[in-house]
């Protein structure tokens, strides 16, 4: 076989396999539960094409670029040996990834929507409004917080349970006292702060940062970040629905 | 031409979100760090892979997969479908007539987990680290499976109407126990494939999901029962790691004890 075709072929088997299962459950559900051909065939098979390129170019691209990138920048933190910089670049890469984050802006003008129905703020345009934005504002604010956090534990080596146990406890003692209109949100608000980009830069970052500084273990201490990612956008956000409501 | 538009738009909106990181990476690399970057043509043409290949992947799932697995959604909620000649209303409906909804659901939660692009990359990674004692494929199957119970579970919450804390409550402390058990090494990983569950792919479809069955039951708020879903997708697959963990342990435990028994028992007879 020709090596350029054994490489492309290489290239696209782990995607194509990746994407397979999406494929059966849609074909199983729409030919034998729902009964119905598949509609626009035409579309449905480029489609799949552009996914199954595109994952392969951004695993490509993220061993190429993100992951290495990001060790990069952990390394060059670690050596320069500045608490401060580290820290405000932990809380900007928090903050600004999470600020302009498109599910972020969909989920806060939701909520806005339902603050505003349910009276708990005027609802008028310019009520919804800030309150959407005073919403982003602060969930971002709080991922920046959580790189602090996380990457402050990863320099001190202090275990990771205590930190998210304490978290979770705040969680289910906040949502006794919030209100019902935001617990959902603020759940909710948990997932969709880590975007497909971040996640690998932030992941770099940890794990890096743990195989530099003596006497970390990369697995212990490396992960953990995107954790602390996901639990305090739900804390800030409930206290946010105690504040606002 | 309306792939076309359809990808100019995604390839802006993937450049803006973007644009935020490369500005605070580049503005610390200037400003604080001031060292070159080694290997700096071979980043970028990572970051153009990235960018490029994140834009076809929206394209396609946006051509492809969310219509298909959204007017899926809405019609497996339809009342027409959980109860044909009920004659459009819900009198005599039961939770066991959404069957099919809870089987959809698991089955889609497994599956657009198992194709999430940044599950893939911490899998990559925690293989890497772990030196192949965690393989990639292993952790993506155990999110996986807890994200098809986890959002399984979530339609049922929303067709059974009970409140969503207690369910979230529940799943925490059953984590938090687990966490006692667990071996120390798995912990941050298995917090953080928590939060990697639910981006791109699964989000878009699990939310129609979601919508549609709080729009089609009765007593149900859309804008307050269709929320929750993502969150039985993020609690779900840490139990799932955690557990996949425990049970490898305990497999390699009883292999080695095995191993040891068979010797005595050799050197024995």
């Amino acid at each position: 076989m020709h090596p350029g075709i054994r490489q492309l072929i290489l290239f696209i088997a782990g995607p194509l396999r990746d994407i397979s299962p999406v494929i059966l459950v849609v074909l199983f559900f729409q030919l034998v539960v729902l009964q119905q051909p598949l509609p626009n065939l035409e579309a449905v098979l480029t489609g799949l094409v552009f996914v199954v390129l595109g994952l392969a170019l951004f695993i490509r691209g993220l061993e190429m670029g993100l992951f290495p990138l990001g060790e990069m920048m952990a390394e060059a933190f670690a050596h320069k040996g500045s608490l401060t910089a580290l820290m405000a670049f932990a809380f900007c890469l928090g903050f600004g990834t999470t600020v302009a984050e498109p599910a972020l802006i969909a989920v806060a003008a939701e909520a806005a929507d339902i603050a505003g129905a349910g009276g708990a703020i005027l609802n008028t345009e310019v009520a919804r409004t800030d309150y959407a934005f005073n919403l982003r504002l602060t969930v971002a604010f709080s991922v920046g917080i959580a790189l602090v956090i996380g990457v402050f534990r990863i320099l001190k080596g202090w275990p990771i349970h205590y930190l998210i146990i304490g978290g979770y406890l705040g969680v289910v003692i906040l949502t006794l006292f919030a209100p019902a209109g935001i617990i959902g949100i603020a759940y909710d608000s948990g997932g969709v702060t880590t975007s497909t980009i971040t996640v690998p830069l932030v992941t770099a970052l940890g794990v890096g940062l743990a195989s530099t500084i003596r006497g970390r273990n990369p697995m212990v201490d490396g992960f953990g970040l995107i954790a602390f990612a996901s639990l305090t956008p739900i804390l800030f956000v409930l206290v946010f629905g105690m504040v606002f409501h | 031409m309306m792939v076309l538009d359809l990808i100019t738009t995604t390839a802006v909106s993937t450049i803006r979100d973007v644009l935020p990181i490369v500005v605070i990476l580049f503005g610390f690399q200037f400003l604080v760090i001031r060292k070159k970057i080694p290997n700096l043509k071979k980043i970028a043409i990572g970051f153009v892979y990235v960018l490029a290949g994140l834009t076809l992947f929206l394209v396609g799932l946006q051509e492809a997969l969310f219509p298909l697995g959204e007017a899926m959604a809405r019609q497996l909620t339809a009342l027409e479908f959980i109860k044909p000649g009920a004659g459009g209303t819900h009198m005599g409906v039961v939770w066991t007539d959404y069957a099919w909804v809870y089987v959809f659901a698991a089955a889609i939660g497994f599956a657009t987990t198992i194709a999430e692009p940044s599950l893939i990359a911490v899998a990559i990674k925690a293989e890497g680290i772990s030196g192949g004692a965690i393989r990639a494929s292993g952790l993506r199957i155990a999110v996986a499976t807890g994200v098809a119970f986890g959002v399984s579970v979530g339609t049922y919450r929303i067709v059974s109407g009970t409140p969503l804390p207690y369910y979230i409550m529940a799943g925490y402390v059953v984590v938090i126990l687990q966490t006692f058990r667990a071996s120390k090494s798995i912990i941050p990983l298995a917090f953080d494939s928590g939060g990697v569950t639910t981006s791109t792919v699964t989000v878009p479809v699990v939310t129609a999901l979601g919508l549609g069955l709080a729009t089609t039951i009765p007593g149900r708020n859309p804008l307050i029962d269709g929320f929750g879903l993502i969150a039985f997708a993020s609690v779900f697959p840490i139990m799932a790691v955690l557990g996949y963990a425990q049970m490898s342990d305990w497999m390699l435990a009883r292999k080695k004890r095995h191993l040891k028994e068979a010797k005595v028992g050799n050197s024995t007879s």
